[in-house]
This record gives C-alpha cells, structure tokens and sequence, in this order.
C-alpha cells in the first residue's frame, strides 16, 4: 500500500447558507504531518472550512478526502479527527481523567492500556498530576492544554484547532503558541490551525492559507505570504503595509519601472512583479518597516526612490517607533528601530524606498 | 467604611427578603405549631395551651398514615410522569433551531394563563361517561358501555400531571439551554454517537434541572387537595385534603394545624433527603 502524500484534501468545496455563500469553490491539498493555518478576518469562512473538514457542516457541493479516503458522507464521529474548541469545551462533569479518556471509549483499545495512554497525553502537555481534578479547578491555559491532550490521545488523522489560543491572556497566549508547536512537531500530526491572528499565522504554520470573502487569497509558507503578497488583501492583512495606487511602464531586462503619482518612479526586480500581468495600473507595497526614514544628509542607494517627508506623529515602541509621515498628499506608515533618538515630531526627513524592497500586487478594485 | 458595617452590610441588603419571609412564612407557621397543642374541647371551643392529644391521635391511627403514604406515592408516580413526558418537549425546544423557540415556550406556559380548577374541571367533559372519549369510543363501535375513567387514582395522576407538567418542561428546559453546544461537538469529534453523546453529555449536564423540577412537580402534588377533590372519588383523597376537611369543615384548627405540620415536616425532610441523594448544590457548582 502507498501512503497517501496528502492528508486533506479539499476538492470544489462550496458552502451556502441560503442565497449567503460562506466558501466559494475551493481547493486545497495538505501534506501529511505539516501546520496548515487558515487565516483571515472574521467571516472570510475559515470556521466554516474547518467545520466541514470536521463533519460539523456538510459541504454544499465538493468532495474531502482525508488519507486518500472521502468523507464526505461519513459521519462526524467516525472520522477520527481531533477537535479543539477556542472555549475548551472540556465535560464539566467528568474529571480531566475521564475527560481525556472520553474518546478512548469509543474505539477498540484494551480498558488496562487506557490508564497508560491518557497519562502519556497528560505527560506530553505538562499536566502529568491533575486527573482527578475537575475542568472548573484549573486555569484557562491548563484547560485548552487538557482539551489538546483529549484531542491528541485518540490519535487522530488529523488535529483541527478552531481558535484555540483566542480565549487565553496575551502572555498566556505566547507560551501556549509555543508548547503546541512544539507538541504538533513532536508527534507529526497533520494540523489545521484557524486564527485570526497573523502573528500566531506567522510564528506557527509550515503553510499560510490566507482567505477573505469565502476564497483563498494566497497560499504559502509564512515568509512567502508575508514577503511576497499576491494581492493588496494579503499585504494589508499580514503585518503593516502601505499601499500605493500606481502606472506600471514597459519591462527593461530584468527591471519593471513603476511610476507612483506623486512620487516618482522606482525601478522593480522583476520577481517582484509577478502577481501583476500585463496590466497597466497596480498597487505598490510597501512594507512600513521598508520605508526607511533617514536624516536630510543620508546617502540614498543607486536603486532606491528618496522622498521628502514630514513626521506628523511619532508612536514611540521602545527598540523601535512607528512614524506617521506626509509625503506629498499622502499619509505613509513607517516602522524603524531607533539608532540613537527616534525622529521628532514636525522633523523633515527623507524617505527612503527601495525597489527591491517593494512588491506589486494587482490593482485594488472597491 | 469600618469593620462593623462592612460585616453586617450584607444583612442590610438581605432584609426585605428576610422581613418578608418572616412576615408571611416564619410567623404564620408558628401561629399553627401553636395551634397544633391546643385543645378541641367539646363544645367546639379551642381552648388554649400544651395539650399533646391532637399529635398522638394523628399519629397513632393508621388512617391518616395511609392517606399520606398514598399521598407521597401519588406525588412520586407523578413526578415519574412528568419526568419522562417532560423531558422531550423540553429537549426537543432546547436543540430546535427554529426561530419559533420562544413562541414554542410561550406554548408551553399557556396552560397558565386559564384558572388550575377550569383545567381540572375540563377533565370531567373528557373523561366522564358522556365525555368526549368515552363518546368517541361509543361511536367507533369499540365500546358498548361507556368506561368509568373518573373518580379514581389514574384520573387524579392524570389532572396533576396536566398541571405540572409545564414546570417540569420549562426547568428542564433551562438546564438543557445552558449546555454548551460544543460539547456535543467535542463528544461526537471523540467517536460518541449521537446517542452515546446524548447519554454522556446531554443528560448528566441536565440533571440539575431534571432534579429541581422534579423536586417542585413532587412537592406541589404531594400538596395539592384541588384535583383529588375533583377528579377523585372519595377513597382517593389526600393528605392537604385532611387539612381542608378538618379546619374549613370541622372548624377543629388545632387538629388541622397538627397535619399541617407533620405534612410540612415529611415533606422538607424528604427535601433535605433528595438534597443529599441527588446533590443540587452539586450539580449547580457544574455551571458556576
């Protein structure tokens, strides 16, 4: 027997809720054992996506197969699949315990293995001694960790986590980040993350799905999502981006000369144009930690558009500060680290961009 | 704020829960349980002070032990009715996903809004011998004679089951609202069939409201003297019915007073039992 490289696979899926269409066609192929997130605002559909992968919602038209195996009609409770809730949804009237074991009931294992197997799970997210203990006596953190160790236990196919870290503090939330990578990476299970969050996204996931409107956006590794934005939805929604309405003129080698109203023209690799075709207007991305703020006197490189601006707020970060400049009739966002002082309030600098730095991404349509 | 008023501040904010239930509870009760040691004397008149005859006659004739026990298997074969009828309406409005839930419920309490005796009474036009049963019976050709349905125990049950069975619905119906629908959804995720999930997860998280209106159908039938009146026959009476019959009747208020009390004692007792048995205060901490 081959062993399916795909773990999941979405082929087509539509869901409709009346005339509403929360997922519109989509496809998808996860590898075995990778840390696919779902990412995007709320309602883009990513809840709903994970819910029809789970057996919660049954798709409207496609086809899941999970391990080469569609399930599309099969069952919630059959598919072998490990759920974590945002709220934990651990059993309040069963102690952790029983809690853990809940699903080890249901499947074909020895009653004297199942001590061993759910101390094992508690062992693997650091509660070794809380099972006799019921789910209102520990702390938030120490319940999803409990609802990781349920879900886990019963070894599923695949481990699905609709927002688990939201309801945890922000501190609480880091250390958690970490543990279930760290957990996810220790035993290869294949798991679909749903977040919100894009730097929970960034820091987690072996792929990014980002979506908006019930349609994937863009796929990619955390780097390639973040660097290499296809689209303006993508460049807004991860990090900090400013977005410039721009003409794009006749290729030159390997260079693309892109004219910004107002600004000029910044000369782009190629490989950063990619998502545009032959079209004649695009966006301009500017990451704001790429737009450089330097004293008047600062040598500007060979390829790189100097612009004078004017600081009109300065959000001082510590190691770093977040700038809001004018330039032209435009307001800019640039994030810096601070050399020595951050720039003042009121100061006129020169703003820096770099081709290389920029991306091109197709035309925003409103 | 000093120590002192910090300390009986919540003693302020408790009193006009307190006053009133001293007021119409605690001080009433008491006038009865002096009551109960008075005298009948026989011309009628109470004569007042310590006389322990009242308790010794309730308590030594087996008549009035029998009409308790009757009552409390009446009270129990009721709640048991109301328990398992009660239940599915309730689940079935608690998982609808209807958005008539609230007019469902408004369906449910409507019983309410018609007076407890034209309810019971209505009974009397189904059930008597040219109700509307035994006509329909009659005239399907399945009977010759028309059925004796009133007057006995069944019919009594039967009225008060129609009487509770709101209560009994709508608590369960709170505790079942209150469970978390992810549960359901983590249970069938493990491999819990629907009807495992239903068993471990569903029913155990609604036993506090199974318990508390179980606890309320079981009191309220073990005092009830309306229905048996009604829908029973003369060998089918209850215990409140004896208080009735000997304060408004006989106008003997110490003898009344006596069942009064030893019906108040039987019944808070079996409370505090059901309390221990059944732990609603334990179930209660499972949401809290």
């Amino acid at each position: 027997m081959t062993t399916p490289t795909h773990s999941v696979e979405l082929s087509g899926i539509v869901k409709r809720f009346g005339d509403f269409t929360a997922v519109e066609r989509m496809d998808l192929s996860i590898e075995e054992g990778s840390f696919v997130t779902l990412l995007g605002p709320s309602g883009c559909g990513k809840t709903t996506t994970l819910r029809m992968i789970a057996g919660l919602l049954d798709p409207s038209e496609g086809d899941i197969r999970i391990r080469g195996r569609s399930v599309t009609a099969i069952p919630i409770h059959k598919r072998n699949l490990g759920l974590v809730f945002q709220n934990y949804a651990l059993f309040p009237h069963k102690t952790i315990y029983d809690n853990v074991a809940f699903g080890l009931k249901y499947r074909d294992i020895p009653k004297s293995e199942i001590a061993g197997k759910v101390q094992r799970a508690l062992d693997l997210v650091q509660l070794p001694d809380v099972g006799s203990r019921h789910p209102r006596q520990l702390s938030g953190g120490q319940q999803q960790r409990i609802a990781l160790a349920r879900a886990i236990v019963i070894e599923p196919d695949v481990l699905l986590l609709d927002e688990p870290l939201s309801a945890l503090d922000a501190n609480l939330r880091e250390d958690m980040r970490v543990e279930l990578k760290r957990i996810q990476a220790q035993l290869g299970i294949t798991t679909i993350f749903v977040t919100h969050d894009q730097s929970e996204a960034l820091a987690m996931s072996d792929t990014i799905v980002v979506m908006s409107n019930g349609h994937v956006e863009q796929v990619g590794g955390p780097e390639d999502v973040y660097v290499n934005p296809t689209s303006a939805f993508v460049a807004r929604f991860l990090g900090n981006s400013n977005l410039l309405p721009a003409r794009v003129g006749a290729r030159e080698g390997d260079v693309v000369p892109v004219t910004v109203d107002g600004f000029g023209t910044i000369r782009l690799p190629a490989s950063r144009c990619t998502a545009v075709g032959q079209s004649d207007r695009a966006t301009l991305v500017v990451r704001s930690e790429n737009l450089r703020l330097a004293g008047d006197d600062a040598p500007v490189p060979g390829d790189a558009l100097a612009l004078p601006a004017d600081v009109t707020t300065v959000d001082y970060q510590g190691q770093a500060a977040r700038y809001f400049v004018r330039i032209g009739d435009k307001t800019l966002q640039a994030v810096n680290a601070i050399e020595m002082h951050p720039h003042r309030q009121g100061a006129r600098v020169k703003a820096i961009i770099r081709g290389r730095d920029c991306t091109l991404v197709p035309e925003e349509r409103h | 704020m000093t120590e002192r008023t910090a300390r009986l501040r919540p003693w302020y904010l408790l009193s006009p829960a307190l006053a009133t239930i001293t007021f119409l509870l605690v001080i009433p009760t008491c006038f009865i349980l002096v009551y109960s040691f008075w005298l009948r004397t026989a011309t009628g008149a109470d004569q007042a002070g310590f006389y322990l005859s009242n308790w010794k006659e309730v308590l030594s004739d087996p008549f009035y032990r029998d009409i308790l026990f009757s009552t409390l298997r009446i009270a129990a074969i009721t709640t048991v009715i109301c328990a398992l009828t009660g239940y599915l309406p309730a689940y079935f409005i608690a998982m609808s996903e209807s958005r008539h839930k609230s007019l469902m419920l408004l369906l449910v309490m409507l019983p309410f809004w018609i007076s407890y005796i034209i309810r019971t009474m209505s009974w009397i036009n189904i059930l008597g011998t040219t109700g509307a049963l035994n006509t329909l019976l009659i005239d399907l050709g399945i009977i010759d004679q028309p059925l004796s349905l009133l007057y006995n125990e069944p019919a009594v049950i039967l009225g008060l089951v129609n009487f509770l069975l709101p209560f009994m619905v709508l608590n369960v119906y709170v505790s079942l609202e209150a469970i978390d629908r992810n549960l359901l959804d983590a249970s069938r995720s493990l491999g819990a069939s629907e009807l495992q999930s239903f068993r471990e997860v569903t029913l155990p998280l609604s036993l506090p409201g199974l318990a508390a209106g179980g606890l309320l159908c079981f009191v309220l039938s073990a005092g009830t003297y309306i229905t048996p009146v009604i829908l029973g026959g003369p060998r089918n009476a209850m215990f409140a019915n004896l208080v009735f019959e000997a304060i408004i009747t006989q106008l003997n208020w110490p003898l009344g007073s006596v069942l009064s009390i030893l019906l108040l004692i039987v019944l808070g007792a079996i409370v505090i039992l059901y309390n221990r048995l059944v732990g609603i205060g334990q179930f209660a901490k499972t949401f809290g």
